[in-house]
Parts: structure tokens; C-alpha cells; sequence
């Protein structure tokens, strides 16, 4: 069955003429993304929307007949942001697959590493790369009258982080001049310290194997990274009442802003940071240890928690064809026919999939990408849900809420809020936030949601440090466990990128890799329209998005629109392994050049 | 006051005969942007170290890049047609990223970057590099992707991925008769690309002497030495002493690591703020700023082949050499006798009057 996730608008119904504005490349992401808009300036709404990346690599392809023991080093380099991510889903695959438990303190180990990325990415994407969305430079060239209000609205917690009005904060993000920009900076370089403490090096780690870790487990390992994190905790004492103020003065400047990126309410999250006393990497238990995770592994529809179980996320996984240019692979082999507990595999569960590329002109009426379709089956209805990460913290603080699991001290689940307790520091007292369950999934609360995220991996930093210095002190200081890579065996890891959703799923025969498919957050928010006509989430957020730019077409930044897309976090490198362009475009302008359409 | 009439020693501006350069960054290759991320990180110096000239003597520096650039879209592209045109002189193209084999099939692209107005089509990567590098003063390849081909140049590859100077040739030189500078790294270990940059800003400010590179292009002073030379674990080498599980402080070559053979300074620098690097951590040297990456290496985790015969000779003399050290260890480990608190001097000064 199909879902429509947003009723498409039909574009020759309305009085406005429709012009074409496309942007490529979208910048300040990573990776290669344009954004392809129809936009109708007389209604001040975008239209239709297409997402397009331009860069194709093939690992799916080339790692076949590899050693399956290399799968986290070239994992790896699909994505130059977050390849850590990548590698540590990889060694839960290869943990699964070669039925091998690494030691208590490794896994502590990767937390911690785990924990400095969240804590890094999230603050150069937010305050580099986004923040300059929301920049005075930015909103002077697209909303002067918004800026002209910042001068005069106080801060409300101008006592915390330092800046009088909105207009100051907004100063203070201009890349390179503004103060707070290169504070953020110059912060998101520590815990990338705090990470290579952990990791070996950053971006693609050195000291992850299957089995456990070569980081050496000694004290000075984990005073180096506490005392790191005690200045970055301080630190975000003041980018939580920042951010709030910005995103909280956008929602009252502009009214309406929040069905900017808002679409339905379809949030994943596989779920992060596993609780070595229960996580024994084998599948049968993974209900169990999925739910032991420090992030809650679950699926929000309407608001409402679907399931925290792992092995029914997995099972219902569906990687669909419609606008992307494949073949189907219901004739090639199907390498796992019922999983370790019995149930029946998909044929288009990423386990079974043959990726058979077939290259062709782009059609944005038929055919436009090379990106596939991945959905989860909604066994209740029958529904393929086009689920997307929202960046991935509003999704994993939404799933964790709900559940209501996590209670770490630091932490607390409530059922409808998440909890996070921060200790005193050099200057600041102790201080609670509290994220709250929003009203909307939409740009504001994405980023917002990155903030709060921030702040829940400070926590769980904290929580971590204290349970590896606890095994240290006991003398656990063994890192890694032997194994032995079987001749034939599956195996699937189930982790949190940065951005979002991150499962890596491998067949092993006769000791090599057989098949091999990592599934990122990218692929789940910049598909295109799957065989049931519904659109990706980019394209879904991005037509809901109203215009509230001063500009006309002549000057069109589409600022509404970047914020909408940014929202998601884009990480193109993630997707593009599955992506290739095809050499033709349709109709196209760019800005800021524009035409108009009968 | 006009700076010559300022006494000497007073002049703390020097002004650098190029007043403007661009660097147009360009990520567009075959590759994951982890190297644009790595520089990020640099410290010595900082990316805005040098855009915001607090190193003397350089010229101002505009950098266009994707991953930190304001604009978007074709104002962001501007800067490219620009310098196509020669109105944006001079300038450093930098290439991140594999370049892929656009000539092994017969339509679309495997990689690019912005669209022809005129034509409605991508422009493809290698057309970037055929249009720009010859108006660059200088062309650097970030990375090992752009140096050498990378990951993506791996076996069994779909796209025909090559190294930049596979793609423009070995011998290639930029109008200022600067050969390609390859920074190898995957990624490229954030200073030694941020200080590759800086020493190509001071030889266009006058204040440095041709750039030094060994036959792969690699800057000298970075890739001269081996990883081993500067790995802290190599005394356990020298020892005979290696680890059988990796979590050991003790050498991992038997357990995978090339640094005996893989030209690096990452252990001696550390990855940022000389924290972090590979075998000094306990992570295996994968090899990963040769131009044989991956392949070379692969499977990553057995041990090296060459390093059985020279491992197992140095066991011998290492052992006895270990046990040697073992007894002087103990000898030093030890105070000299005569410091104590009996009632007498016994250090060999013979007091006259006390």
C-alpha cells in the first residue's frame, strides 16, 4: 500500500505561476546535494521539490570477495563526517557475525568515542554550518525587517551566554568575524580530541576492531577525556539558553514559521550506545539488548511509539525501487531466506538485495536519481512509511521520551520528556534541562533538537567515563577478545549516525563477504518518490515549506528552503555509495537565474 | 606615518607582493569530504589563522570551499567561472576526492559538480580540473583519493578512480612551474595539509624558496620518514617485544601494522594537538598515504609478509638485548648505598670539622 505522506499538491490548479529555482551545490553540508524546486511566488510556497546528488563510488560493489574483518576500515571512508559512525556499526556487524563479545571497558571505550562525535558534529554542523542560516548577514539579505526586531529584542537568557538582543547572537554567528562562530569552532576541535582519545584519529578511526578496541585502557586515558568534557559541559550551559532564544524569536518574528521543514510526524532511530552487561551481539537476544541501549531504539508515528524492538525494525526494513535507476533483483539470488530466530527475510530487505545499476536519462516524471527507497513496513496498516531521521536528535530524543527506558543518573526517560542533569563546572552551577516531546517535526525543532542532543551525549559522556573507570580501577584493563571469522555467517549492526538511522547488514561465505549494505540516514531523508508515488522526506519537508523571504525571484536566496533541507543535516557521502547522476537535467534554471513556466 | 620612514624594527607588517588569493577547493572527486572536515581542525595553523591574516607577511586569503562556504548554489559557483575566465588571479585549486574515468562508458557522469546553463547538463569534475588547472599557480591534491586513488580505486572499482596526477600526468606543471603537491592521508592529518598551504602562501609572498617534494609529490619534511621512525612503540621493536592482541602498549606489527614501510609522521605529530595517530595508539598502520592504499595492505589485520623475516630476526638479537636492559633497569631502579640515616657519612667526603 502506499502512504502519502503530504497530499501532492497539484501545480497547474493554482493561479501562481510557477518558477523553477534550483541550487547546485547546496553548500555548507557535506557531500554533493541540489535542490531542484518548481516555486510559486505569487502564493509564497514551494511547489514541487526533487533532491538530486552527483557523485557515485560503489561499495556495495567493490567490497565484495573482501576479508569481512576489513569491512569497518573501508566502511569507513563512505562518509567523511561521521566514518566513525560507519565503523562502529560495521564491528556490531562483525561482532554478530563472528560471535564475538568484546570486553566490558572496550565497549566503554567506543561509548566515549561515540559520545565526543555526537558532541562535535553536532556543534560544528549546528554553530559552522546551519547557524549561518541564522546569521545577521544571512537574515539582513532575506528578512531585514526580522533583523531590525533582533536589535531590539532582549535575550531572555542573556545572563547565561552573554549576548543582549537576539541581533548579538545573530552577530555572533557570521563565519569566521562573529565570536560565537569561532568559540564553536574552536570547541568542535576538543572533542575531536576527546574522540582520537578514544578512536585513534578523526575522522576514520584506527582503533576500532571487530572484538573490542586497541585503545590502551590506562588512567591517564580517561582524565584527559574527562577533563575535556567538564569544559565542554560548561560550555553548553550557554549554547542551550542561546539557541533556544534564536529558534524561540523565529517562531514569535515570523508567525507561521513552523511549517517551515514541518511534515508528518515519522521519526526513526536505531537506537545508540550499547550496555556491554547485556549486549551479547547475538540476534536472538537483540530485542533484550536493544532496549538496554543508552538511546532508545524506536519508530514515532503520529506521535505515537510504534516499536523499541530491533528485530522488528530489521524485519520490516523494505529498500523499494519507483524514481531510482536499478533493476529490480527479484531474479538474483536470496541470500538469507529466514533470519537467526526463524522469520521469514524480505527479498527487499537490504540482507537480499543485488544492487544492478542501470544508467539512463533523468526524468523528473519518471526516473530521477540513483538513490533507492528505503522504507519501513507499518505491518499494522500495510503502509511502506517514508520515516526520516530529522537529523537525527530530534528522532532519537523523541523514541528515548516515549520509551521511557533510560535512567543513568545523567539522564531520565520521563515518558514525554528527556531529563539531562549537568554537574557544576568552573564557573556554573549544576543545571537541568529538559527536552520536551515538540508540537511539530519541523526545522525549528530539528535544530532545536541537535542542541538538546548535545547536551544528552555531555551526560552520557559523563556516565560512561565513570563505568570504564570503574572496570579500570577493578584492573579490567583487557580491550579486545579473540574470535575466528566463520566460513559462513550473517551478521547486522544497528547504530545512530550523527545525522540519523545507521544499519550495516553482511552475508559471509566461504570467509569472504558476500554481500554487503550499509543503510545511513541520508538514504532514509534524500530519496526520491518510492513505487508508491511518495516522495522522500527532503522533497515531502520541502513542499509543505511556505516562503516567508523578502526577495523576489530576482534576489531569491530561497533561505526558507535551506533551512528546511539544513534542518536534516544533510550528509550526502552517506547516500552517495548508492547514488549515481545521470548526465541530463530537465527544465532547469538556476538562481539566480529564473524563468517562468506557463 | 608612512611605513619607510618608520626606524627600523618598528615594520611588523610586511607587505606581500600578491595582496589577494583565492583558493577554489574543490570536493567534487570521488570521496567522502573528510578532508575538508580534517582541516577544520587544524591548529598550526588554523584555517582562520590564515583567513584572517594572523600570520604576517601572506596575502589575503578568500577560500572558496562547500563544506564552510556562505553562498550556495551558483553564487557559490561564480567564484569557479571566475577563475575559468582568468578574473580570479591568482589562485590554488585544491582537489578533494578520486577522479573517476569519465571515458569507460557512453553517457552521464560519476561525478560533478554545478550545471551548464547552456546546456542544462552537470559539469563533470575532470572538466572542473581541465578548465582551472591550467590558470592555478599552484594545484594541490587533499587527500589520499586525489593524490593516489584511495578507497575508490580499489579492486574490482566501477568507476576507473585515479589519482589526480594519473589523471593530469606525473610531469605536469602549473603556469608558476609548480609540479601537483600531493597531501596524502585518509584523511589528510589536518596540520600537515594547513601547513603545506601555509608554506605555498609564504613561496607566493616571496618569503620561501620552491616547495620540496619526493618523487610521489609529498611535501619532504612531512613524508620523509617512515611511521616506525617515529612510531614510540618502536623501541618494543627493538626489543624483540610485540603484541599478540591489540589493547597491548607493546608493537602491533605482528598483529597487522606496515609502519615499518609506510612513509607517515602521524605518530610523531599525533593526530590534533599531538593527541591520537595510529600505532602509537594502538591502531594498526593500514598504510593509508601510499600510493599502494588499500590494496597493498589488505587484508589489514594480518601480519605484514615482509615484516615476518625482519620481526623474527630482531627477536634474537632483542631478547638478549631486553634481558640486558632488564639488569640495568634493576641497577638504576636502585639508590646509591650511601644514602641513609645512620649516624655515620659514607658518601666519601671527609669532613674537618663537624
Amino acid at each position: 500500500m502506499s502512504t502519502i505522506t503530504t497530499p501532492l499538491r497539484d501545480s497547474s490548479s493554482k493561479s501562481g505561476k510557477l518558477v523553477d529555482m534550483n541550487w547546485d551545490p547546496i553548500t555548507r553540508i557535506v557531500g554533493s546535494l541540489g535542490i531542484f524546486t518548481k516555486i510559486d511566488f505569487d502564493n509564497r510556497r514551494v511547489a514541487e521539490c526533487y533532491s538530486t546528488s552527483s557523485i557515485f563510488r560503489g561499495y556495495s560493489i567493490f567490497m565484495k570477495g573482501k576479508d569481512p574483518r576489513d569491512a569497518h576500515f573501508i566502511t569507513s571512508r563512505i562518509c567523511g563526517i561521521c566514518g566513525d559512525n560507519h565503523a562502529t556499526c560495521a564491528t556490531y556487524a562483525q561482532n554478530m557475525a563472528f560471535g564475538v563479545r568484546p570486553p566490558n571497558i572496550a565497549e566503554w571505550i567506543v561509548n566515549l568515542g561515540e559520545a565526543a562525535e555526537y558532541m562535535f558534529d553536532h556543534n560544528i554542523f549546528q554553530d559552522n554550518l546551519v547557524g549561518v542560516d541564522f546569521c545577521e548577514q544571512m537574515v539582513k539579505e532575506t528578512n531585514p525587517a526580522v533583523l531590525a526586531k533582533a536589535e531590539t529584542k532582549l535575550a531572555a537568557g542573556s545572563n547565561l551566554h552573554g549576548y543582549r538582543t537576539i541581533a548579538d547572537i545573530m552577530r555572533a554567528l557570521n563565519p569566521f568575524t562573529g565570536a560565537f562562530y569561532r568559540e564553536a569552532l574552536q570547541m568542535s576541535r576538543m572533542t575531536r580530541e576527546m574522540f582520537c582519545l578514544m578512536e585513534g584519529r578523526h575522522v576514520h578511526p584506527s582503533t576500532l576492531y571487530p572484538g573490542g578496541v586497541g585503545t590502551v585502557a590506562t588512567v591517564q586515558l580517561f582524565t584527559d577525556y574527562i577533563v575535556r568534557l567538564m569544559k565542554y559541559v560548561e560550555f553548553m550551559k550557554k549554547v542551550v539558553p542561546l539557541h533556544d532564544d534564536l529558534f524561540n524569536f523565529f517562531y514569535e518574528a515570523l508567525p507561521g514559521y513552523e511549517e517551515v521543514g514541518k511534515r508528518r510526524i515519522l521519526l526513526a532511530c536505531w537506537g545508540s550506545f550499547n550496555n556491554p552487561y547485556e549486549c551479547d551481539y547475538q540476534y536472538k537476544n537483540m530485542t533484550h539488548w536493544g532496549r538496554k541501549m543508552y538511546v532508545t531504539p524506536g519508530i514515532v508515528v503520529d506521535g505515537k511509539l510504534v516499536t523499541t524492538d530491533l528485530v522488528d525494525i530489521n524485519l520490516n526494513i523494505r529498500i523499494l525501487l519507483g524514481s531510482s535507476y536499478y533493476d529490480g533483483w527479484e531474479n538474483s539470488e536470496t541470500f538469507v531466506k529466514t533470519d537467526p530466530l526463524g522469520n521469514p527475510v524480505d527479498k527487499n530487505h537490504p540482507w537480499n538485495q543485488t544492487t544492478i545499476p542501470k544508467p539512463q536519462k533523468r526524468n523528473f516524471k519518471d526516473k530521477y536519481t540513483w538513490v533507492m527507497s528505503p522504507r519501513w513496513l507499518d505491518k499494522r496498516t500495510g503502509d511502506h512509511l517514508a520515516l526520516d531521521t530529522g537529523g537525527g536528535p530530534i528522532a532519537r530524543l523523541w523514541a528515548t521520551a516515549l520509551a521511557g527506558l533510560v535512567d543513568i543518573g545523567y539522564i531520565k526517560a520521563t515518558g514525554n520528556s528527556v531529563k539531562m542533569y549537568l554537574p557544576k563546572t568552573m564557573s556554573l552551577p549544576e543545571v537541568e534541562f529538559e527536552w520536551k516531546v515538540p508540537k511539530w517535526s519541523n526545522a525549528i525543532e530539528r535544530d532545536r533538537a541537535r542542541t538538546y542532543f548535545q547536551v544528552y551525549a555531555a551526560c552520557a559522556g559523563l556516565y560512561f567515563a565513570e563505568q570504564a573507570l570503574a572496570e579500570l580501577h577493578k584492573g579490567n584493563t583487557k580491550t579486545w577478545s579473540d574470535f575466528k571469522v566463520p566460513q559462513d555467517a550473517i551478521g547486522c549492526g544497528f547504530h545512530e549516525a550523527v545525522r540519523g538511522v545507521l544499519s550495516h547488514h553482511v552475508v559471509i561465505r566461504d570467509g569472504k563477504i558476500a554481500n554487503y549494505h550499509p543503510y545511513p540516514p541520508t538514504p532514509w531523508n534524500a530519496n526520491p518518490r518510492d513505487i508508491y508515488g511518495t516522495p522522500g522526506p527532503y522533497e515531502d519537508a520541502v513542499q509543505n515549506t511556505p516562503i516567508f523571504e523578502d526577495n523576489g525571484p530576482d534576489k531569491f536566496k530561497g533561505i526558507d528552503i535551506m533551512r528546511a533541507v539544513r534542518s536534516f543535516d544533510p550528509c550526502l557521502p552517506c547516500g552517495v555509495h548508492m547514488y549515481l547522476g545521470d548526465g541530463k537535467t530537465l527544465e532547469t534554471h538556476h538562481s539566480p537565474i529564473f524563468g517562468l513556466q506557463p | 606615518m608612512a611605513a619607510d620612514a618608520v626606524p627600523y624594527g618598528r615594520v611588523t607588517q610586511k607587505k606581500s607582493p600578491v595582496s589577494d588569493i583565492h583558493i577554489i577547493w574543490m570536493t567534487a572527486g570521488l570521496g567522502c569530504d573528510g578532508d575538508s572536515v580534517s582541516i577544520t581542525a587544524a591548529e598550526q595553523p588554523s584555517i582562520e589563522d590564515v583567513l584572517l591574516g594572523a600570520i604576517p607577511g601572506l596575502p589575503k586569503v578568500h577560500l572558496h570551499n562547500p563544506v564552510l562556504a556562505y553562498e550556495v548554489g551558483d553564487d557559490f559557483m561564480k567564484f569557479w567561472y571566475e577563475a575559468e575566465a582568468g578574473r580570479l588571479n591568482p589562485f590554488v585549486l585544491v582537489v578533494e576526492g578520486s577522479i573517476p574515468n569519465e571515458s569507460i562508458k557512453s553517457e552521464g557522469y560519476w561525478a560533478a559538480m554545478g550545471t551548464d546553463s547552456k546546456t542544462g547538463q552537470p559539469i563533470t569534475t575532470n572538466e572542473w580540473i581541465d578548465r582551472l588547472a591550467p590558470k592555478a599557480l599552484a594545484v594541490v591534491a587533499c587527500g589520499t583519493c586525489a593524490t593516489y586513488g584511495g578507497i575508490h580505486a580499489m579492486a574490482g572499482n566501477p568507476t576507473g578512480a585515479m589519482g589526480l596526477a594519473d589523471y593530469l600526468g606525473w610531469d605536469w606543471k602549473s603556469v608558476a612551474g609548480l609540479p601537483i603537491v600531493n597531501v596524502p592521508g585518509c584523511p589528510v592529518q589536518p596540520d600537515n595539509f594547513m601547513e603545506t598551504l601555509l608554506y605555498l602562501l609564504y613561496q607566493v609572498a616571496g618569503l620561501a624558496p620552491m616547495i620540496a617534494l619526493d618523487e610521489q609529490l609529498r611535501p619532504l619534511w612531512l613524508f620523509g620518514q617512515t611511521v616506525h621512525e617515529g612510531c614510540d612503540r618502536a623501541g618494543y621493536y627493538e626489543q624483540g617485544d610485540f603484541a599478540t592482541e591489540y589493547g597491548s602498549l607493546k608493537c602491533i606489527v605482528k598483529l597487522g601494522c606496515w609502519g615499518p614501510v609506510v612513509n607517515c609522521n602521524v605518530p610523531k605529530r599525533g593526530w590534533m594537538a599531538g593527541i591520537g595517530g595510529c600505532p602509537n595508539v594502538g591502531g594498526i598502520c593500514i598504510g593509508c598515504t601510499m600510493p599502494g592504499f588499500p590494496d597493498k595492505f589488505m587484508p589489514f589485520m594480518d601480519e605484514p609478509p615482509g615484516a615476518r623475516v625482519s620481526s623474527t630476526t630482531i627477536s634474537v638479537y632483542g631478547k638478549a638485548i631486553r634481558a640486558l636492559r632488564h639488569f640495568t633497569n634493576d641497577t638504576v631502579n636502585k639508590e646509591p648505598k650511601w644514602r641513609h640515616p645512620r649516624p655515620e657519612l659514607t658518601t666519601g667526603y671527609i669532613p674537618r670539622n663537624y
